[in-house]
């Protein structure tokens, strides 16, 4: 049984005015197969807590513990994380020039199984993968995320974590940009990802109708780089309807 | 490209308008330039001369200024169907023919060549062929090819220098009317080589020319292409590719002509620096004359560069005499490596080496997959490979 654990994580960035707390005491669990929905307004740090699960250089941790079985993370370097099975889907996947999507795709595979995958199957696991998300086959030999549409870019992300097939996978706003077709393919996906390898899932969103597609366990409330409250999938039914305003207040008066 | 170098900070793009920048606005208009082929009629070079000043002159006074061994050379051609490669007098008819010398150590090279190299391309078919010389030694020498494609052949030439050399030389490139040629001149020389060439390109009326100059091994490697869009609906493709390393100065100068309605050019280079001491320069004037109404051009250049302690000048300038164009412009970018596409790469599990090499790579891709060559661009991806290797440890 998987778990990973956040205890009390503090967070900073550097800004141009100075070095900026953001994450302030961040106390998360989630363990192989659940699903925990975050929801928060703008800028209450949940990339942040996105960003600083995967590594990046950024964010600087000062206080706190993240751990995956028991494994210090925050001693990992960004690609043994990956490796050591956590995932990331980008709020804002970043353009690599000249370098093919199926390139990319086979890299990766290749650095986080340990050995280069049999070429048969994994064209073949690719190509499937691809059309159950409805991409183009010529998707795979463009370059990764050049000139893709936000909708392709998302659609990117989660063929990412299917064929990479993760312990946990970080979801952030994964729905925003999407229509409503797009949305369902791409639940489908992170629903079958879950269904066939036990993937935890940390879902970061504004709204709720991601939920609808895929179920989560519980729902956060984060606020003020902290979980404000948390409970299950009928609180976030009741930030739909009342918005954030009686956390933002409380935070606030702190 | 879509920038792989974002935030840079001397990016810049320029629209339609009369424009040169970079560090030394240029005097005189490029056409106005001195032209001639007898090295006495320049004088002595100082270093402050425009297409001197950034080169390391003091390392070239032999190419320069003193007497060069004009004798032929060995060469190695393959075979091609209706290409022939021979030696000829300096009586060719076709000498002089693409173009003239514009600073010394061309015009000295232009004096002292006793034979040239002349590669004629007939038929129409698609053919390729490559020339390989190999160790011209180290003393100081001349030398003068000639490719000429007749009118409507097609064909991809290669030109391809390893070993040492402390060579001086011009290349006429004579491409006919409705011909299709491509040239690559592929520079991987050892490290003591040191090649200063002038490339002089006269292109027919709706005949194309794709000129790729690749530089990756030697210690200096100036390659400067001057191409006449002489014939109405001209085109010129110019790519460069070039990576270097601790010590090594890789320079263009590339000179783009419009002189005839409804000509076009493309310039694109790109270059990877590395290393204590690497030092890259990229020219690129392009001139709209007169005559050249309807002329489409767009000229870039782009540097990543990859460790501290290198420096990459890049200097667009463009000058436009006539009012009706198509479109011109031009954009120069130097930049670090992107910390996001690194993170990016790394956060699917690639260690950072290894991500470095994919970007690079990815970076340079644009060049090679464009030279339309499949066993070259092979040849180049592995070559590209193995100068990122030298990153490796660091
Ligand atoms: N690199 C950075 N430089 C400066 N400020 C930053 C940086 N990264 C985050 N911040 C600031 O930290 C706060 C939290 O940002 P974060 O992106 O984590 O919020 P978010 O909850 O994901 O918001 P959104 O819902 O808009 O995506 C914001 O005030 C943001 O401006
Ligand atoms: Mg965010």
């Amino acid at each position: 049984m998987s778990v990973l654990e956040i205890k009390d994580l503090h967070v900073t960035v550097e800004t141009d005015q100075g070095i900026k707390p953001i994450l302030r005491g961040v106390d998360l669990t989630i363990n192989e197969g659940e699903i925990h929905a975050i929801m928060g307004p703008n800028g209450s740090g949940k990339s942040t807590l996105a960003y600083t699960i995967a590594g990046h250089p950024k964010y600087t941790v000062t206080g706190g513990t993240i751990t995956l079985d028991g494994e210090d993370v925050l001693a990992m370097t960004v690609d043994e994380r990956a490796r050591a099975g956590l995932f990331l889907a980008m709020q804002y996947p970043v353009e690599i020039p000249g370098v093919s999507v199926s390139n990319f795709l086979r890299t990766a595979k290749t650095a986080i199984a340990g050995e280069a995958p049999a070429i048969r199957g994994w064209i073949k696991e690719v190509r499937d993968s691809m059309s159950n998300l409805r991409m183009d086959k010529s998707f795979a030999e463009r370059n990764v995320n050049e000139g893709f549409s936000g909708g392709e870019k998302k659609r990117t992300e989660i063929l990412q974590l299917e064929l990479l097939k993760p312990r946990f996978a970080v979801l952030d706003e994964t729905d925003s940009g999407l229509d409503v077709d797009a949305l369902k393919i791409v639940s489908e996906g992170v629903n079958r990802a879950k269904a066939t390898t036990g993937l935890g899932v940390l879902l970061i969103t504004h709204y709720t109708r991601i939920l609808r597609y895929i179920r989560p366990d519980f729902v956060h409330v984060f606020v003020a780089g902290r979980i404000a409250e948390q409970g299950g999938p009928e609180l976030a039914d009741r930030l739909e309807d009342e918005g954030y305003d009686r956390y933002v207040d409380t935070a606030n008066v702190e | 490209m879509t920038a792989v170098t974002t935030a840079m900070p001397t990016a810049e793009q320029h629209g339609i308008k009369a424009h040169s920048d970079g560090p030394i606005v240029p005097v005189q208009t490029r056409s106005e330039r001195f032209k001639s082929y007898d090295v006495t009629d320049f004088a002595p070079v100082t270093g402050r001369e425009a297409e001197w000043r950034f080169s390391p002159v003091s390392r070239l006074t032999d190419l320069t200024g003193a007497p060069l061994d004009g004798s032929p050379y060995a060469v190695q051609a393959t075979d091609a169907a209706d290409i022939s490669v021979e030696w000829v007098g300096r009586d060719d008819a076709r000498i002089g023919t693409a173009g003239f010398p514009e600073e010394r150590a061309s015009a000295n090279a232009w004096t002292g060549f006793e034979k040239a190299l002349a590669i004629t391309v007939a038929g129409e078919g698609r053919r390729e062929l490559t020339v390989v010389r190999s160790g011209l030694g180290s003393a100081p020498r001349a030398a003068h090819t000639i490719i000429e494609a007749k009118p409507f052949s097609n064909a991809v030439v290669i030109l391809q220098s390893t070993g040492d050399a402390r060579l001086s030389e011009n290349v006429e490139i004579i491409v006919g009317e409705s011909a299709n040629l491509t040239v690559v001149s592929l520079q991987e020389w050892d490290d003591t080589a040191v090649h200063l060439a002038s490339h002089f390109a006269s292109i027919g009326r709706d005949a194309k020319l794709k000129h790729v100059v690749v530089s990756l091994g030697g210690g200096i490697v100036r390659v400067n292409p001057s191409v006449h869009l002489a014939g109405a609906g001209s085109d010129i493709e110019a790519l460069g590719l070039y990576f270097a390393d601790a010590g090594q100065h890789l320079e263009q100068q590339v000179y783009i002509n419009h002189d005839a309605p409804h000509s076009r050019s493309r310039v694109t280079y790109k270059g990877a620096l590395q290393g204590e001491g690497a030092r890259t320069v990229w020219i690129g004037d392009v001139l709209i004359g007169r005559a050249a109404t309807g002329t489409d051009s767009y000229e870039q250049n782009r540097n990543l560069v990859l460790t501290e302690g290198t420096r990459a000048d890049s200097v667009p300038n463009l000058e436009i005499e006539t009012g009706d164009i198509q479109g011109a412009g031009h954009a120069s970018a130097t930049g670090r490596f992107d910390d996001e596409q690194l993170f990016y790469l790394q956060a699917r599990g690639i260690p950072e080496g290894e991500a470095r090499r994919l970007v690079v790579r990815g970076f340079l891709a644009e060049i090679v997959q464009q030279i339309g060559s499949p066993a070259l661009e092979e040849r180049l991806h592995q070559a590209i490979e193995d100068e990122l290797r030298g990153t490796e440890g660091e």
